[in-house]
């Protein structure tokens, strides 16, 4: 169970919204027709909703905000559940801080 | 799951000539030069007949024009890339061009002085060997004393902001200090280990007999990573890959020959696989004369044993080809003096025999050998010498792997 502080902590770190690790380094490659991302010696290729994805998380949005502006550029709908899977997979291989 | 819960799969085309893609992963080797004798050194035994070493300006060529190809990922390597005093230079121009760039170093020669212009000119990951957690094993391996230095240099490279992987290869000497190896990865604030099993080749393999551990050394010492990754989590990334010789299918090599690694040899030979060199009756294509897209698409070497034409039985016919590729060339022609041949590994391989010999004599030798029970043939120049003629004769009479003491 969280105490106070925690909340508080918790609720610090959603205003400032998921960034991307600093271990990691997420790039355009034209041979590769798509985003990947680069850590020490190693590559993920990224499709290109997870890719619209991680190009967000730079710290500066909170999850809703950034479904929003998801919804509005690419003219859909109910992305939250899509978008929420991929930050908790994007966490757990570590590409979040 | 959705589409957006895991990274895509499919394979780039637009890039491809003949349905090769390009390569992503681009090896420079620059010098063969090393001031460490490491007895598992991965170069190749006659290193000391390939002394001419690319230029700056040639080196810069290369960079350009493996970028243009496709390459993302960059490693600077050797011998010990730091020998190079271009070495700054190099990483400038890889930034420039938009590598991910990576410094794989024993650490000797890493000044802070260094390493503040390696940051400066977009340097974006060290790798740092050890070849112990004791300063003991550490020296003795690697026949020099830089345990202490190497000490120093991690906390330098963390005190500078890169990001660092650990590596340390393992064998029967250092597989029951693996817990106090990962004591010291977690200390030093690494973000990555890569406890690296030996792989027999090249030196390794002239010291097969001194390095190989038993099979209760690898499931003790894997028991204790996994019981690691478990207290951890993510503050530290452990890479631990069991040993060829220890399983009954072959790895998929380099993710298939010519498929996304370019190795470039400190005299400018490209290779599909930093052993590659060890295979007799392929020439490998030079960047000195070559242009890296005709090395890579249309070169002998680079298509000799890409896709499944190449292939002999067991493999031809075998239904999991497509999965492990046939294993490792190198490891074939190592213990079967054909590269076409299935990796021994498999025991499908009518000389996995050999792989099980190696094994079982290992497991007969006493668990835990002082490091100097049998002399261990450390690399350097005067053993390169020695085994590039002793190859060299071998090579003028008929001689069987098996005969090797």
């Amino acid at each position: 169970m969280n105490t106070p502080t925690n909340d508080a902590n918790a609720q610090g770190a959603d205003r400032r919204g998921p960034k991307l690790s600093s271990l990691f380094r997420l790039q355009w490659e034209p041979a590769q027709d798509a985003h990947v991302l680069l850590y020490p010696e190693g590559m993920v290729k990224l499709n290109q909703s997870a890719a619209q994805i991680l190009l967000r998380c730079d710290g500066t949005r909170d999850l809703p905000t950034l479904i929003a502006e998801l919804e509005q550029t690419f003219n859909a709908k109910g992305l939250a559940p899509q978008v929420e899977a991929f930050v908790d997979h994007a966490r757990s291989r570590g590409w979040l801080e | 799951m959705t589409d957006l819960s895991t990274p895509s799969q499919e394979q780039a085309q637009q890039a491809s000539r003949n349905s090769v893609g390009p390569p992503l992963w681009l090896l420079a080797e620059l010098t063969y030069r090393c001031p460490l004798h490491c007895a598992f050194c991965y170069n190749p035994v006659d290193y000391t007949g390939h002394r001419d070493e690319l230029n700056t300006a040639q080196w810069i060529d290369v960079l350009q024009q493996a970028r243009r190809l496709g390459a993302a990922q960059l490693g600077f390597s050797g011998g010990e890339p730091l020998m190079r005093d271009d070495l700054e230079e190099l990483v400038a121009e890889a930034h420039r061009l938009g590598f991910y760039s990576n410094l794989i170093t024993s650490g000797v020669g890493l000044t802070d002085a260094r390493l503040g212009v390696l940051k400066a000119n977009g340097l974006d990951h060290i790798q740092l060997s050890f070849q112990d957690s004791t300063q003991e094993l550490n020296d003795f391996l690697s026949s020099t004393r830089t345990f202490d230095l190497k000490n120093r240099v991690a906390r330098s490279i963390k005190a500078h902001g890169f990001p660092m992987v650990l590596n340390c290869v393992l064998h029967r000497y250092n597989l029951p200090h693996v817990d106090k190896i990962i004591d010291m990865a977690l200390a030093m604030g690494a973000e990555y280990l890569e406890l690296a099993n030996t792989q027999y080749y090249g030196w390794a393999h002239a010291n097969r007999a001194q390095l190989m551990p038993t099979a209760e050394q690898l499931r003790e010492a894997e028991a204790v990573v996994e019981r690691y990754r478990k207290e951890i989590g993510n503050r530290c990334k452990i890479f631990f890959v069991v040993p060829d010789y220890f399983e009954t299918r072959p790895k998929r090599c380099m993710n298939g020959w010519g498929s996304v690694f370019l190795g470039v040899a400190p005299d400018g030979a490209a290779l599909p696989c930093h052993a590659a060199r060890s295979l007799p009756g392929l020439t490998f294509p030079n960047v000195k004369d070559t242009p890296l897209e005709h090395i890579w698409f249309d070169s002998d070497a680079f298509n000799r044993f890409r896709g499944f034409e190449w292939m002999k039985e067991p493999c031809r016919s075998c239904e999991e080809k497509t999965k492990d590729l046939g294993g490792c060339r190198c490891q074939a022609y190592l213990l079967t003096q054909d590269a076409a041949n299935a990796d021994p590994v498999c025991d499908k391989s009518a000389h996995h025999e050999q792989v099980v010999r190696v094994v079982r004599e290992a497991a007969n030798r006493s668990a835990a050998p002082a490091p100097n029970e049998q002399p261990v043939t450390f690399r350097n120049d005067a053993n390169s010498r020695r085994l590039t003629a002793a190859a060299r004769d071998a090579a003028a009479t008929p001689h069987n792997e098996g005969t090797r003491s």
